[in-house]
């Protein structure tokens, strides 16, 4: 057996703690822009989701990922179920061995965080035992096909976009981007508008949790970007630099667009444009030049800043911007790499893109795997969520809505700075145990259910 | 005995407690309150999209004092208060029937 590379075993390890960092850091991001009474229940879609991928990923998730394909390049295979099979396994180039369990980490971190992404866009609405459900289905019968069609390689084999089409998509603006984008736009249309939309706008709560969640995402990010070589090699470190100077020239871009259009450059359109760079150059970080990256990123910013105010033209409530930033930053990451995509960058093997003199087939190329992908994860994740509405509900009640998620959902809130009480914050037990609060009791019946359909608000 | 009330800017409170403490007031009640007056509010922006801001954080300072002060005592906080600006606040004076002192029980002046 050939063997190991410890440095890159190190760096892929490390990247994959980074990339874990991102889904809590998200969180933040995203609890930030909620109101006071919804920023428990946003945080817990996110940690939530953490949980539940883990586990479907150790069962199957990563099988019909990442082991040898058996439809056309659709599915991965059965072989490694409860990841037998795999303990003592190395995968890699040789020179870059690194184990299997390392790389199934590094890759378990993406499909987490590919569901979480789609949260904000139904902030604020949603019954959290519909969102497991529908993480657990969407995971399943879109992420992990998808991971394989875009992340599995095998000598021409592999997953049909990487292997055998040979789009680019190094660190996922298609399977994590495009993918959780679309889904998003899908469940916005099932779910319908929040109560109040657009009439009421709902501004952020906490700007400085956006930006500390920013924060975490750029630095987490770089395990994404990075350690999508599997190597801690040169073609990690174009990748490393890419993302940095993208990010930095998206966060340009989104404030440009503010300061011309608004006057006033604000602090959640910067922490907004570095997540849109960070976006749009994951798929290209690998095959583009560093001034490429610059160019990149100030598109895809002010590309971004212009695409979230489309839901007030086109009517959906997508509660945090995951169609306008998402989904559209990974388009135009994906589609970039068609003019942008650099001969003498390690990633591109010598492919060149439109401005430098390679011609429109890589743009075609890119452009389908962005609609494939778009397509299929809004085509299954309206079904799922619409199945999901019409057998156990999706959305909380109106009065819970009003009321807010936290306490109808999860029993308790955000925020107690000054409780007006006696001893300071203390408060009288009402119950010990598993009781569910009483004002919930009265309102449902003894197992739980809604005592009557017309308690939910209907799509 | 008067109550007097004054709906101040935030950034003026330091200045009317000065004032107070300046003519012998002993003790104020201080709170955190919104609203608007002629100035309305003011508008946000997140994202592109406009936000009207109703009501401005404002501070009210309530005061007990004896009627024979409040002339004084108003023109004090006036002047500490005002910056010229619109949102400069409001005072205003409201008679008080009786006022105990809870530790004692004395009652009347003898309470302020």
């Amino acid at each position: 057996m050939p063997p190991i590379n410890y440095g890159d075993t190190a760096w892929v390890l490390a990247s994959s703690a980074l990339v874990l960092l991102m889904t809590p850091g998200l969180a933040l991001f995203y609890g930030g822009m909620v109101r006071t009474k919804s920023v428990l229940n946003m945080l817990m879609m996110n940690f939530a989701t953490i949980a539940v991928v883990s586990v479907l990923w150790v069962a199957y998730g990563y099988a019909w990922s990442f082991t040898t394909d058996s439809f056309h390049g659709l599915i991965g295979g059965s072989d490694a179920y409860g990841l037998r099979g795999t303990f003592d396994a190395l995968t890699g180039a040789d020179g870059d061995r690194i184990p299997v369990l390392a790389f199934s980490g590094f890759q378990l971190m993406f499909a987490i965080i590919t569901p979480a992404l789609i949260s904000g866009a139904i902030a604020d609405r949603v019954r959290f035992r519909s969102w497991l459900i529908f993480v657990a289905v969407w995971t399943t019968v879109v992420y992990f096909p998808v991971a394989h069609w875009v992340f599995f390689f095998d000598n021409g084999h592999g997953g049909w976009i990487a292997d055998r089409l040979k789009a680019f998509d190094f660190a996922g603006g298609t399977a994590v981007h495009v993918n959780a984008g679309a889904a998003a736009l899908a469940l916005t249309l099932v779910l319908g508008k929040r109560v109040g939309w657009p009439q009421e706008r709902f501004k952020p709560h906490n700007v400085p949790m956006v930006l500390l969640g920013a924060g975490l995402l750029w630095f987490g990010w770089f395990g994404f970007n990075a350690g999508s070589a599997l190597a801690a090699n040169g073609l990690s470190a174009i990748a490393f630099m890419n993302t940095q100077v993208a990010t930095g020239a998206a966060l340009l871009g989104w404030i440009i667009v503010e300061w011309l259009r608004d006057g006033r450059p604000t602090a959640l359109g910067g922490a907004s444009g570095a997540v849109a760079g960070l976006v749009a150059v994951t798929p290209a970080c690998a095959t583009i030049e560093p001034l490429g990256a610059i160019a990149l990123g100030l598109i895809a910013g002010a590309v971004c800043a212009l695409a979230v105010g489309l839901k007030y033209r086109l009517g959906f409530d997508d509660s945090l911007d995951v169609v306008g930033v998402h989904m559209v930053g990974g388009a135009t990451g994906a589609l970039l790499i068609g003019l942008l995509a650099a001969p003498f960058i390690a990633g591109t093997g010598g492919v060149a893109g439109l401005l430098y003199g390679g011609g429109f087939g890589q743009l075609g190329r890119q452009a389908l795997a962005v609609v494939a992908v778009a397509v299929y994860s809004f085509v299954l994740a309206y079904a799922i969520g619409w199945v999901i509405q019409k057998t156990i509900g999706f959305r909380v009640t109106r009065e819970a809505e009003i009321e807010g998620i936290d306490t109808a959902e999860h029993a308790e809130s955000a925020y107690d700075f000054l409780p007006v009480s006696g001893t300071g914050g203390a408060f009288t037990i009402a119950r010990v145990g598993s009781g569910r609060p009483s004002a919930d009791r009265a309102a449902e019946a003894p197992d739980g259910e809604p005592t009557s359909v017309s308690e939910r608000i209907p799509g | 005995m008067k109550l007097v009330t004054a709906v101040v800017k935030p950034y003026q409170l330091d200045a009317v407690k000065e004032a107070l403490q300046s003519l012998g007031v002993s003790g104020l009640t201080v709170s955190e309150v919104q609203g608007y007056g002629r100035q309305k509010g003011h508008t946000e922006v997140y994202r592109g999209a406009e936000y009207t801001v109703d009501f401005v954080p404002k501070i009210r300072v309530e005061v007990l004092i004896d009627e024979m002060d409040a002339d004084k005592i108003v023109d004090s906080i006036v002047r500490a208060a005002r910056t010229g600006k619109i949102g400069d606040g409001k005072v205003w004076v409201t008679p008080v029937e009786d006022v105990v002192r809870v530790r004692t029980g004395e009652r009347g002046l003898d309470a302020l």
